[in-house]
C-alpha cells in the first residue's frame, strides 16, 4: 500500500482467467473463465490479511495465483520486494523458501502413502537444507511445537484426524521459517471447535516467526479472529479492504452490508429482530461478468450509473478502500451491533492445545 | 488404533488368507527349483540332454517300461519317447527356462506400462494424446501373426546384434516380444489412476515445496500406485507363462535340445493315446503354476482394496 518495498507480498492489477474449450477433435477457446479479474493487495509483515466473499468470488484463485499455482494472465505478484510470475518452476524454487501454504482440505493435503515424518521433511529435503542436529531432530521439534506427538513420526496420515491432520500441514508449511503462508481456507473442514485450536496454533506461530498470513476464508468469524485486514471479494474484483475493526464496523459497501448481515446470531431473539439482507439471484456467470459493476445486478443500491461506468477501488480514508458508486455510509444497526462484535471476538475459555508455553494474546 | 503402514496391512490380511498362502508357497518352490533345481539334478546324476538307448526299444522308440519309462529312481517320471532322455530333469529346465521368459516379460512390460502410464497421466495435452493413441496402435496389432512372422527375422537381427546364437536369441525375442506388446494394458489402468491422483491437493503441496517433476511423478504418485501394479504384475506372469507354453507349441519358443512347457506338450500330444502320463506331467506342472499365480493375484487384490480396510 504504501512502502512499496516493504511488503512481503504485493498483488498489483492480478488477473487469471482460465480458458473454456470446445469439445471435440480439435478444441478451440470459446471463452474465458475470469476468476480474478484485476485485484491489488498488499499483505506487510507480519501481518494477517483476511480474505472474504462468497463461493466463486475468486479468492481461492487469488490463493494458488500468489504461489503459481496457477500462473496468473496478467498482473504482478512481488514476495518481498521480487517479482514472480515470469519466473520459471525451476526459479521459483528459492521463492518458495519465502512462501509455503496451508490447505483447505486436510484429507486431500496429505500423501497418504507418505509417514508423517516423511511429510514434514520434505520442505527440507525438496530445498535441500540440512538444519542443525539434522531433518529428524528438526521435524520431531516441529510437530511438538504444532502439538503433535514427535513419536508418531512413523504413523500415516490416516491414523489421524482432521485437526490433527491440520497441524501436520501447518507444520510443514511453517518448517523452513517462512515469511509467509497462504492459507486456503484452513479451518472450513474442521469442526468448529478445533477451528478455535487451529486458529490460536496459526496466531501463535505468527508472533513467534513473524510470518505474514493471506488468509482466505468464506467465515467471517473466522476472519474477524485472526486478521488484521480484511478484504472482500465478489466475482474476481476487490469490493472493500480496511482494518479488521473499520470493516466489522463501518463498512461501506453494500455487498459487504450484505456479508454481515448474513453473519447469524447466536440469540433468537436479536436474530429475528433484525432487518436482515438477502441478495436475490445467484452469482454471474465470471465467463460473461455483468457491465460496470460486477455487483449491480444483485445489489439493492444499483443505479443507471453502475451498469457503464466500473467504480475504481478508491481510498476513503486511510487504509480503507471501497469499489463503488454509493457506498452507505450510515451503519443500519441492524449490521452489526456491539452485541455481535463481542460474539465474534476471538474464543476465550476454549481449550488451547499444547502449542508452547509461551502463547501471546494480541491486543 | 496402531498405526500400520500399507505392506502391514497387506501382510496381515494374507497371512490370515489360506489358499494365498498355500499359492505363495507353492510358487516359492518353483522358483527355488527353477534356481537350483538342474544342478541339484545334475549332481543326483539326472541330465535333461543324455540318450538313454538302453531305456527305449531299438524299433520305434517306444519307452520299454511300462507308463512312459517310468523306473525308480533312475526315471521318476519316465523317459522321452524316441530318445530316452529324463522327463524329470526335462521338466526342471523347462521350469526354468518359463519362468525366466515369463519373470523378465513382465518386470519390462511393468516398467514400461508404468512410466508411460505416469508420463501420459500426468503430462495430460498433447502427450497424453501421442501416447494413448500408441497405445491403440500396439494393442491393434494381430499379436499371433506377429511373433510368428517375425520370429525368424527377429532372431536373427538379434544374433546379428551380438546376441548369443541358438536359444539364447530366440528366449529374448519372446521376452521383448511380450513386453512389447504387453505394456499398454498397464499403462492405460496407471493413467486412469494418476488422472485422479493429479488433482489431489498433496501434488500441489509438493508444487507449492518447490518439487520438481521428477519428484511428483515418482516420490508423490508411484507410492500411490503400487497396489493396482502389484494386482496387474501377479495377473500378468501366469498369462506369460501361458504365452510363453502357447508360443513354444507353435515352435517359436526354444528349439531341441533344450526344451519348455509347449515344448513338451506339443512333442507329448502324438503319444498321448498310448502314454497318456506324458501330456499331463507338463500340463498339470502348467496348470499349478498359473492357478497359484492367479489365486495369489486374487488374493492380493483383495488384501489390498481399500474398501475392505478395517
Amino acid at each position: 500500500m504504501t512502502d512499496a518495498g516493504k511488503e512481503v507480498l504485493e498483488v498489483s492489477n492480478l488477473r487469471t482467467y482460465f480458458p473454456v474449450r470446445s469439445r471435440g477433435v480439435l478444441p478451440r477457446t470459446i471463452g474465458q473463465v475470469k476468476a480474478v479479474d484485476g485485484v491489488d493487495l498488499a499483505v506487510g509483515p507480519g501481518e494477517t490479511l483476511g480474505l472474504v466473499g462468497e463461493s466463486g468470488s475468486g479468492k481461492t484463485t487469488v490463493a494458488r495465483s500468489v504461489l503459481m499455482l496457477v500462473r496468473p494472465t496478467s498482473g504482478s505478484v512481488k514476495i518481498e520486494g521480487q517479482e514472480i510470475t515470469r519466473l520459471s518452476q525451476r526459479d521459483l524454487a528459492p521463492v518458495r523458501r519465502k512462501a509455503a501454504m496451508i490447505f483447505q482440505d486436510p484429507y486431500n493435503a496429505l500423501n497418504p502413502r507418505h509417514t508423517v515424518g516423511g511429510i514434514i521433511s520434505a520442505p527440507f529435503k525438496i530445498q535441500k537444507i540440512e538444519p542443525e542436529g539434522g531433518v529428524k531432530r528438526a521435524v520431531q521439534t516441529l510437530m511438538e511445537r504444532v502439538g503433535l506427538n514427535p513419536e508418531h513420526y512413523n504413523r500415516y496420515p490416516n491414523e489421524f484426524s482432521g485437526g490433527q491432520r491440520q497441524r501436520i500441514g501447518i507444520a510443514r508449511a511453517v518448517a523452513l521459517r517462512p515469511k509467509l503462508i497462504v492459507c486456503d481456507e484452513p479451518v472450513s473442514a474442521l469442526d468448529v471447535s478445533i477451528q478455535a485450536q487451529i486458529l490460536n496454533l496459526l496466531r501463535d506461530l505468527q508472533h513467534e516467526f513473524g510470518i505474514s498470513y493471506l488468509f482466505v476464508a468464506h467465515d467471517l468469524a473466522v476472519v474477524r479472529q485472526i486478521s488484521h485486514r480484511v478484504a472482500v471479494m465478489y466475482l474476481g474484483h476487490m469490493m472493500e479492504t480496511a482494518s479488521r475493526k473499520v470493516l466489522y464496523s463501518q463498512p461501506l459497501h453494500p455487498y459487504t452490508h450484505s456479508l454481515l448481515s448474513a453473519v447469524p446470531i447466536p440469540d433468537p431473539a436479536r436474530q429475528r429482530e433484525r432487518n436482515r439482507i438477502l441478495l436475490e439471484g445467484d452469482l454471474p456467470s465470471p465467463i460473461n461478468p455483468p457491465s460496470g459493476c460486477v455487483f449491480r445486478t444483485r445489489c439493492f443500491q444499483a443505479q443507471e450509473r453502475c451498469a457503464v461506468e466500473i467504480p475504481p477501488l478508491v481510498e476513503v480514508a486511510p487504509g480503507h478502500k471501497v469499489a463503488c458508486h454509493f457506498p452507505i455510509a450510515t451503519v443500519p444497526k441492524s449490521v452489526v451491533t456491539e452485541h455481535q462484535a463481542h460474539e465474534l471476538a476471538p474464543v476465550e475459555g476454549v481449550p488451547v492445545p499444547p502449542a508452547g508455553p509461551d502463547r501471546v494474546v494480541p491486543a | 488404533m496402531v498405526g500400520r503402514s500399507l505392506r502391514e496391512i497387506v501382510w496381515a490380511r494374507l497371512r490370515r488368507d489360506r489358499v494365498a498362502l498355500i499359492c505363495f508357497a507353492i510358487l516359492v518352490v518353483m522358483y527355488l527349483l527353477a534356481i537350483v533345481g538342474p544342478y541339484l539334478l545334475n549332481a543326483l546324476g539326472y541330465d535333461p540332454y543324455t540318450f538313454d538307448r538302453a531305456a527305449i526299444s531299438n524299433s520305434g522308440g517306444q519307452p520299454v517300461l511300462p507308463n512312459g519309462g517310468i523306473e525308480f529312481p533312475k526315471h521318476p517320471l519316465g523317459v522321452e519317447w524316441g530318445t530316452g532322455r529324463d522327463i524329470m530333469a526335462q521338466l526342471l529346465s523347462g521350469l526354468r527356462i518359463s519362468l525366466i521368459v515369463s519373470t523378465s516379460a513382465t518386470i519390462l512390460t511393468v516398467l514400461i506400462g508404468t512410466v508411460v502410464g505416469i508420463v501420459a497421466g500426468y503430462a495430460g495435452g498433447w502427450t497424453d494424446q501421442i501416447l494413448g493413441r500408441l497405445m491403440d496402435l500396439v494393442l491393434a496389432f494381430p499379436f499371433l501373426l506377429i511373433v510368428l512372422a517375425l520370429s525368424g527375422v527377429m532372431t536373427d537381427r538379434l544374433t546379428a546384434m551380438g546376441v548369443p546364437e541358438g536359444n539364447t536369441s530366440r528366449v529374448l525375442y519372446l521376452i521383448l516380444v511380450m513386453s512389447l506388446f504387453g505394456w499398454p494394458y498397464l499403462a492405460r489402468i496407471v493413467r486412469g489412476q494418476v488422472l485422479s491422483l493429479r488433482e489431489r491437493e498433496f501434488v500441489e503441496a509438493a508444487v507449492a515445496m518447490g518439487a520438481g517433476t521428477p519428484r511428483i511423478l515418482f516420490g508423490e504418485m508411484l507410492p500411490n500406485l503400487w497396489a493396482p501394479i502389484l494386482v496387474y504384475t501377479t495377473l500378468t506372469l501366469p498369462s506369460y507363462i501361458g504365452l510363453e507354453a502357447a508360443l513354444s507349441f507353435l515352435g517359436v519358443g526354444v528349439l531341441p535340445p533344450d526344451t519348455t512347457f509347449g515344448a513338451m506338450l506339443a512333442n507329448s500330444v502324438s503319444y498321448f493315446q498310448v502314454v497318456p502320463l506324458y501330456l499331463f506331467i507338463p500340463g498339470g506342472m502348467l496348470v499349478l503354476l498359473v492357478v497359484s499365480f492367479n489365486l495369489l493375484g486374487d488374493s492380493l487384490r483383495d488384501a489390498l482394496d481399500p474398501k475392505a480396510i478395517h
